[in-house]
């Protein structure tokens, strides 16, 4: 009888479900995977050390497209750990905002993996869907810092600049007609809470019909359900954080245990799993875009009554206004170096986390008193949670390696960074 | 001189078939993606021509063009074999198809058995066409389709068993005269679970979502179709939409009385047929918006362990029904058959 062989099977780079630039060398006993390699690299910009030759403020946009799904949160990890340098304080109207941004952002991200899950196991609807919703969100971004997706809108101190009093405006064009125009128009009459409170007003209807979709599918449900388990020891091992740990049934979130910015005076809940596989991983993520709903709504409802500054006073960090500036000396000279040589930090080190929507995202700043960081270390929670995929995929189907990929929600721009 | 006029007839017959056959092909993709586009919130094609309808040309002449690139190291002649193999079983099927009474390329007595052998014929169209690839994804891709295939053809077999019980016949046009006489007749009703297991394994059968397996777009990329461009490309795309509308169609005659009008005698014709027809592929392409992909071996346990176990029972329930004279469906079969 001939000696039966596995064999390799190269997954991606260039393949639908490799969500980027995952090459996987999976070696294969028929369907079934023996094991599986995952190759980073493919994305490598070397963020870490074009930060080493930037003023900190200006790679606060290089943050952006490290998690390029979920924006916001890379930025507010670094401009917290500056902060915790500096020692300043953030108004706390700006705290609200970080915070609501924190959970559109949270949104935002989960709705991509939800839609981009869906769509490896082949539930193509979902994905549409999930895009309809996170245009809305997409164009909250885009009032706020005039981004769509890279929005380099939190600085440190603060928020680039304060909410927007209207939204934008769809003009009517050869592609929409006049009536089009002025319906999509309707949601954006007032200022952007206004826009946001309407959004949240229908979300959870969105989530539900989500869930329609696929909560009792029976095929999804046998596509999830025990597809690569994790146990809460090996979760902690393996260096798991966020929904990845919080689906293996640890009650793990920094917005509870380390609370930053306002998450202390919040209510929400942290949503965890039982058995640790995939189906519980989309359970948890699910219940945490509904609390993510929860904690705008009472962010908006803050930020309604509470005007106040968006950024720091001390303009050796923060630019000073405009109008200032055309009159006043000083301001000029603060714009000036600010925009030239950016700001020094004291000597030492910071580290400073966030509840990334994917995990713990982490910066960890080593500052020599230059204008420019010393050394900047990012801590990714999706690389971990990459280095898992052999332990996970091991005797699943091949299948089943593109529902824990989906699972893992894995982004390599914060990979490979 | 007869054989003559006999062939020029069944010439003719044969493009009056294959011509609207194969523009329903080109039109059920636009169908596809309308269908799909509303039911995703979005609005599928609508550039081309007036809202789109220029679409299937515009790809035609856009896969036509293309290259057949072939791979260095796959085998030339199964390579482009393949794409004949799959495309010409799933057109021929068509000869046998009743659209109205009598309205048949060949009034075959064994109509049913050459449609059943002519699609299965079609597995190996897929089956070359991943091997001569020569490439992995293809071969799994092949590997699964065939073991798929085998699965779904024993259940569909048996469930068109119970069809023939009732019906005495294997002649399509018989089957569907046994089903005169109003919707209540219609097969389906009396072989319901039999109707759908044998849709479900059509769907399975033409390599349909939710059992895309063979092609799993996000898991073995295009399946055993990955290595091909062009024209031979759009063979196999010519040929699973074909046997789409062939399933759609034998659903249709098997099952819901072919070109029997719903009310007895209002207005029999090829209208109800094409009606059916449009129904059941409007299925497929609902189908595929809602469910997600099976895995390779959920397939395997579907077919083998429940829809082969129902379709038994359900065959023996029938027949016990058809020898005691059951009403009120079974109580004329033994007297017809």
């Amino acid at each position: 009888m001939p000696e039966i062989r596995n064999y390799t099977l190269n997954f991606g780079p260039q393949h639908p479900a490799a969500h980027g630039v995952l090459r996987l060398v999976l070696e294969m006993d028929g369907e079934v995977v023996e094991r599986a390699d995952p190759h980073i690299g493919l994305l490598h910009r070397g963020t870490e050390k074009l930060a080493e030759s930037k003023p900190y403020n200006q790679t606060i946009g290089y943050m952006d497209r490290l998690d390029y799904v979920s924006m916001m949160c890379n930025e507010h990890g670094y401009v917290m750990a500056i902060e915790k340098l500096l020692e300043v304080e953030v108004p706390k109207r700006a705290q609200y905002i970080r915070t609501m941004f924190d959970e559109i952002t949270r949104i935002l991200n989960h709705l991509m993996w939800l839609g981009a899950h869906g769509l490896d196991i082949g539930a193509m609807s979902i994905f549409l869907y999930c895009f309809r919703e996170r245009e809305d969100l997409m164009d909250c971004y885009e009032a706020v810092s005039g981004a769509r997706l890279h929005a380099t809108y939190y600085r440190p101190g603060g928020v680039a600049r304060d909410l927007p009093d209207r939204m934008p405006q769809y003009e009517a064009s050869r592609f929409t007609s006049k009536a089009a125009a002025s319906k999509l128009n309707d949601k954006r009459q007032g200022n952007m809470l206004d826009f946001l409170e309407d959004f949240v007003q229908r979300f959870p209807k969105c989530v539900d019909e989500y869930e329609t979709l696929l909560t009792d599918n029976r095929i999804w449900k046998q596509r999830t359900v025990g597809i690569g388990v994790v146990t809460p020891e090996r979760a902690l091992q393996l260096g798991f954080t966020g929904p990845m740990l919080r689906g293996s049934n640890i009650e793990w979130d920094l917005r509870k245990k380390q609370p930053y910015e306002v998450y202390d005076e919040l209510d929400f809940d942290i949503p965890v799993g039982v058995n640790g596989d995939s189906y519980d991983r989309y359970l948890v993520r699910i219940e945490e875009m509904r609390q993510s709903n929860r904690i705008i709504k009472q962010c908006i409802d803050w930020l309604r009554v509470n005007e106040g500054p968006t950024i720091t006073e001390d303009h050796k960090i923060a630019p000073p206004r405009r109008a200032e500036m055309k009159g006043d000396m000083e301001s000029l000279i603060h714009h000036f170096k600010l925009f030239t040589e950016g700001f020094c930090l004291p000597e030492g080190e910071a580290y400073a986390a966030v509840e990334h929507p994917k995990g713990e995202f982490g910066c960890f700043l080593v500052s020599d008193g230059a204008n420019k960081p010393y050394r900047l270390k990012v801590r990714a929670p999706g690389f971990p949670h990459l280095a898992s995929l052999d332990e996970m995929a091991r005797g699943h189907m091949l299948s089943d390696v593109v529902a824990l990929i989906g699972t893992q929600d894995i982004v390599f721009g914060e990979i490979d960074r | 001189m007869d054989a003559l006029i006999l062939t020029v007839m069944t010439l003719l017959k044969i493009v009056a078939v294959l011509v609207p056959l194969i523009l329903c092909v080109a039109y059920l993709t636009l169908a596809e993606r309308k269908v799909i586009g509303s039911m995703q919130v979005r609005v599928g094609p609508n550039r081309v021509g007036f809202k789109g309808l220029g679409q299937p040309f515009a790809d035609v002449f856009k896969l036509m063009f293309k290259e057949v690139i072939i791979p260095t190291n796959s085998s030339k002649f199964l390579f482009l074999t393949a794409p004949i193999l799959s495309l010409a079983p799933a057109v021929a099927a068509w000869a046998v198809i009743p659209f109205a009474d009598g309205w048949a390329i060949s009034d075959a007595n064994a109509g049913l058995l050459y449609v059943l052998a002519m699609t299965s014929i079609g597995v190996y169209g897929v089956i070359i066409a991943g091997w001569a690839s020569n490439s992995k994804y293809a071969f799994l891709g092949a590997m699964r389709s065939a073991a798929q295939i085998v699965a779904y053809e024993i259940a569909m077999g048996f469930a068109l068993i119970g069809v023939l019980m009732m019906s005495g016949s294997l002649n399509l046009g018989d089957i569907v005269r046994a089903q005169s006489g109003g919707f209540f007749n219609w097969y389906l009703f009396p072989l319901f679970p039999l109707a759908i297991v044998y849709f479900i394994s059509g769907v399975a059968e033409t390599n349909r979502a939710p059992f895309d397996v063979a092609e799993g777009e996000s898991e073995i990329v295009a399946g055993f179709h990955v290595d091909y461009s062009g024209m031979a490309f759009a063979l196999f795309f010519l040929a699973e939409y074909a046997n789409m509308i062939m399933i759609a169609a034998l659903a249709a005659i098997l099952f819901l009385g072919g070109w029997m009008s719903p009310i007895d005698g209002f207005g029999d014709g090829i209208h109800w047929f094409l009606i059916k027809t449009a129904a059941m592929l409007f299925i497929f392409l609902w189908l595929r918006a809602t469910f997600p992909r099976y895995r390779y071996d959920q397939i395997m346990r579907l077919g083998w362990k429940v829809f082969i176990p129902v379709t038994i029972v359900w065959i023996a329930v029938v027949g016990f029904a058809i020898y005691f004279e059951v009403g009120p469906w079974f109580s004329s079969v033994r007297g017809a058959g």
